[in-house]
């Protein structure tokens, strides 16, 4: 019964997404008040009806109905229940019906946080948001209903949940991530409505801002939690491998930090605007073709969803609609209009371009690198792959140069800067950072190495950087507290994220050139040595979990004879898929981890085990979190809460 | 849909454990070259996954071979061109540079060089604009700063 | 700026569709074989069923010939079983078996409740012949020209289909040399 409810509140929910995909558009177009008001009780309405349905699914799991063809794949009895919970968005049709239920919530959210927009703006935006649900809701329910049944004869028990996902990072990675992918479609909806207004004035930027920035620090907290959980759980070691799924997400970030930077220079300075619009179309593309990339099979990755072409043709069909459409109502409806302000060399203004610039040409490498084996293969011209080695060497040195230009931001103002000026502000820091940078090889490595002297370099440069340009605010003479009161959220929020890009840099860099790796044959009693930590074999024993058998090892780690920690590593066995899997044991510290996995067992009690030393490399998520936090604050400035509009032209950056 | 079913039974059968193989390197440098040559070659089978992590029968295979090669002494290039004479382009995961891959190594670089160039120009066309419908001072030669205080003190009379 | 270039973005979107749309028909997990129109590996490797015989490429150069990857680990091999029994019967092509990284004992059983379509079988136990023709799972099967130069790979179960297409590119050879 329960599923059968949930498939009907999505049939519901559908026709709501319908009504507001044209009602509201409708009103706006022909100006009548009663039918854009229909918007916010429409998004309200669609809203709960998704809530009910996902809630039916996520019974469905809590109760083990096996008679739900989904339940049957995904689950299983054993399954502890938090897993449970959380497998109703490990597949497919559970993680879209999840994305069409956070696409309904950010719906309901424009509609409940816009008090300030004009109707006319709001009924656009929520109509297009209500398009976008049309589209993914007709979807899940032609080819992708989670509440399709196996009836007469359904299975006992289910066929459990992938062990790699029975983790914590499943409950947390994918709404996190959807909460980004998705929430660039309100930057998205906000651009269609002001093409379609054609009131393509700033302030459109000023509304579109805070949602952008939300959507992007939750975007680049799911790709930090993405990272870390691959870290610990895959067993090697590894961070981020390039994947096309991976690729998938960084994408549309990548894009929407552009986007943010963008949507900064035209609220404040007035220009920008068809760029910025461009941006904010291209942003949820991306979210849309990566979508298409991960359920549609085109291309091989181990985290793409079971897909079959059926379904990659319904997506390939709503990727033409929407980005199609949008693509060709910008090309009509953006004016050619010539800004305003104009600005010289060296000024905030350019050096934004230039960002641009940068995060543009990196977003288009990867995605360049992800789909040329499609596009060789399409042409008939062979199987090939790229691969990290590929992404590294273009990726790393067009970040470099972005960073240096970061540093120089710093020191630039509106409209022009005299060169003096920069030289000024910025030759100390130039010069401290090049000198730590160089210095820093010889006293923490042995040796010079010039990836450390480059990548130390530029990140103590941002910080150097950031700390100046905060303590030039600093000049006045008001007392210091008064002072930090003063500056606002998103100055805040635009230093933390700056200073989260260094530290990541950091750990990026470090962990690269610093990480050593042993595989071993270790008996009982053995002990191997890895970077001054000595680790002693101690053996294994059999435990048992919730749904798995497995051998638990004991290593105990020592450094310069004083006893670290002991680790155990395990061997699993999961009960229902008889799949083996490998459960690293980690050290974690500020300043390095130690991981030890376990592979198979070998005679006599002899395991084969790998051994890692990862220097700073929680340094790498700690930075991503910096940024996502950056972001976030930046939503809490004054500017949006008000209602009216504040006489900008504010001096902060 | 006998497709959508593998799929999925392969998928769920990546248990991923990983693949540790107990090699006793002759020197650092060794070690060093077999871990970078396994993270560099694809494995033939899998779902994206170099040699280095794969626990597939043909990745630990291709490990071994890898491993004796090493141990033989053969240069990296050779064992790469060993892996590509079997088994294609497709295990290489930095494409070869070569006219059909130009695009990809060359079309970044390209976009960056005119990305770059339209700012520059933006600017500068910008200023130009600027200089052309603004009164901006103008550098005046002595002679006519000689002629411009002769006006102004004109008007002041 | 002028109004074409702002339809340039929608331009290369159509034309990264048209990519996505003939994506949607290639299998990405397909892999061609590497050694087309090269000829097959020397090797030296002794026979399933007759150990003290060695085998070599001369044992099958002359006429075309299939030559089937196959293990007793390999569900797939099972199901294509029959379909290889029914080619060998119809005796226009014969049909060597290649063993790959399995143990002798079953294997031979495995032929003699099974039925055996191949004229010889060879015992690549080590893997180490299938690693030099680009083996990289089972089943497979190969064909081979009358010179022992590798023409076609067809990667998974061989069925009726299969046995047509093979037809077909025989057929085309013949149409070639005439």
């Amino acid at each position: 019964m329960i599923p059968e409810l949930g498939e009907y509140a999505l049939i519901l929910a559908l026709g709501f997404s319908v009504l507001l995909a044209t009602i509201p558009l409708y009103g706006a177009s022909s100006l009548n008040a009663l039918w854009m008001e229909y918007a916010k009780p429409l998004a309200k309405a669609q809203f709960t009806f998704m809530v009910i349905s996902f809630v039916c699914l996520a019974t469905a799991f809590a109760q083990d109905d096996f008679t739900v063809q989904y339940v049957a794949n995904h689950s299983n009895s054993q399954l502890p229940i938090q897993f449970k919970l959380s497998a109703v968005w490990g597949g497919h049709e559970g993680s879209l019906l999840l994305w069409a239920l956070i696409l309904s919530g950010w719906t309901i959210a424009v509609s409940l946080f816009s008090r300030g927009l004009p109707l006319d703006m709001l009924a656009r935006v929520l109509g297009v948001m209500g398009i976008i649900a049309t589209g993914f809701i007709s979807f899940l329910l032609w080819t992708s209903s989670p509440f399709l049944r196996y009836l007469p004869r359904s299975p006992q028990d289910g066929a459990d949940l992938n062990p790699l996902l029975q983790d914590f990072g499943l409950i947390v990675h994918p709404p996190l991530l959807y909460m980004g992918y998705v929430g660039f479609s309100v930057a998205f909806a906000f651009a269609i409505a002001a093409l379609l207004s054609g009131r393509l004035d700033a302030a459109w930027a000023r509304w579109s801002r805070p949602w952008t920035n939300i959507a992007w620090a939750f975007l680049g907290g799911g790709i930090t939690l993405g990272s870390w959980w691959a870290y610990y759980e895959l067993g090697w070691g590894g961070w981020w491998f390039w994947d096309p799924v991976e690729n998938a997400s960084l994408m549309p970030w990548l894009v929407g930090t552009a986007l943010m930077h963008s949507l900064a220079v035209t609220e404040k300075r007035g220009v920008f605007k068809s760029w910025t619009l461009l941006l904010a179309i291209f942003a949820f593309s991306l979210s849309l073709l990566g979508t298409f990339l991960v359920r549609s099979g085109v291309l091989t990755s181990v985290h793409a969803f079971a897909s079959d072409p059926e379904r990659g043709f319904f997506i390939l069909v709503l990727l033409v609609l929407t980005i199609g459409g949008s693509l060709t109502l910008y090309a009509f409806k953006v004016p050619n209009v010539k800004s305003e302000s104009s600005f010289g060399w060296l000024s905030r203004e350019m050096l934004l371009l230039v960002n641009n610039v940068f995060l543009v040409v990196m977003a288009v490498t990867v995605l360049l690198g992800t789909l040329y084996p499609l596009l060789i293969d399409a042409l008939g011209a062979g199987k090939i792959s790229v691969g990290p080695p590929y992404f590294n060497a273009l990726f790393v040195p067009i970040m470099g140069f972005m960073v240096v230009c970061m540093g120089l931001s710093s020191a630039a103002r509106w409209r022009n800067t005299p060169l003096k000026n920069i030289k000024k502000q910025l030759l100390l820091p130039a010069l401290i950072s090049l000198a730590i940078g160089f210095i820093f090889p010889f006293a923490y490595g042995d040796g010079f190495s010039f990836r450390v002297f480059l990548g130390i370099s530029l990140s103590l440069w941002i910080m150097s950087t950031v700390l100046h340009e905060f303590k030039a605010k600093f000049r006045a003479n008001s007392s210091v507290l008064a002072k930090l009161k003063q500056l606002s959220p998103s100055y805040y929020g635009m230093m933390l994220a700056h200073l989260g890009v260094a530290v990541t840099a950091i750990g990026i860099t470090l962990v690269s050139v610093y990480s050593e790796e042993r595989d071993m044959r270790m008996a009982i009693g053995d002990t191997i040595e890895l970077a001054d930590y000595q680790f002693k074999f101690l053996g294994t024993k059999p435990v048992t979990g919730a749904n798995y058998v497995a051998d638990q090892a004991s290593l105990e780690i020592s450094l310069a004879g004083e006893a670290v920690v002991t680790l155990h590593p395990e061997k699993r066995r999961y009960n229902v898929k008889r799949s083996m899997m490998t459960e690293a044991s980690i050290d974690a510290g500020l300043f390095r981890d130690l991981y030890i996995a376990l592979g198979e067992p070998l005679a006599d009690g002899a395991w084969a085990v790998r051994v890692h030393y990862k220097p700073y490399v929680r340094w790498l998520w700690l930075g991503g979190l910096l940024m996502s936090l950056g972001g976030i604050l930046t939503v809490f400035d004054k500017r949006y809460r008000k209602n009216k509009v504040t006489t900008s032209g504010a001096a902060h950056a | 849909m006998i497709r959508f079913f593998i799929i999925l039974m392969m998928l769920s059968f990546n248990g991923a454990y990983a693949a540790i193989d107990t090699y006793q390197f002759k020197d650092v440098d060794t070690q060093e070259r077999f871990q970078q040559l396994t993270a560099d070659l694809r494995c033939p089978k899998c779902q994206n996954q170099n040699l280095a992590d794969s626990n597939a029968a043909i990745a630990q295979d291709l490990r071994q071979k890898i491993y004796e090669m090493l141990e033989a002494e053969r240069s990296n290039t050779e064992i790469v061109d060993y892996m590509v004479a079997r088994y294609g382009d497709f295990v290489l995961y930095e494409p070869r540079f070569n006219s059909q891959n130009a695009v990809l190594w060359l079309g970044p670089l390209l976009l960056l060089i005119v990305g770059l160039s339209v700012v520059i120009y933006l600017t500068r066309y910008r200023n130009k604009q600027r200089v052309t419908t603004e009164a901006t001072p103008v550098e005046l030669d002595a002679q006519q700063q000689a002629r411009l205080q002769a006006v102004l003190n004109k008007d002041k009379k | 700026m002028p109004r074409a270039l702002l339809f340039a973005p929608l331009a290369l979107f159509a034309v990264l569709v048209l990519f996505l749309w003939k994506g949607l028909s290639i299998d990405p997990r397909e892999l061609p074989s590497a050694l087309i129109d090269k000829p097959f590996p020397t090797f030296k490797v002794e026979a399933l069923l007759q150990p003290e015989r060695q085998l070599s490429t001369a044992d099958f150069i002359g006429k075309p010939v299939l030559v089937n990857v196959w293990a007793t680990w390999c569900p797939s091999c099972r199901q294509e079983h029959e379909q290889l029994l029914r080619i060998a019967q119809e005796n226009k092509i014969t049909i060597i078996g290649l063993n790959y990284k399995d143990e002798r004992v079953a294997a031979t059983q495995w032929l003699n409740t099974l039925g055996n379509p191949y004229r010889f079988t060879i015992y690549d136990a080590s893997g180490m012949l299938g690693l030099d023709l680009g083996v990289y799972g089972a089943p497979e099967t190969y064909l081979l020209d009358a010179q022992g130069v590798i023409r076609h790979r067809h990667v998974g179960v061989v069925t009726e289909q299969t046995w047509i297409e093979l037809q077909a590119i025989m057929q085309s050879w013949e149409r070639k040399a005439a």
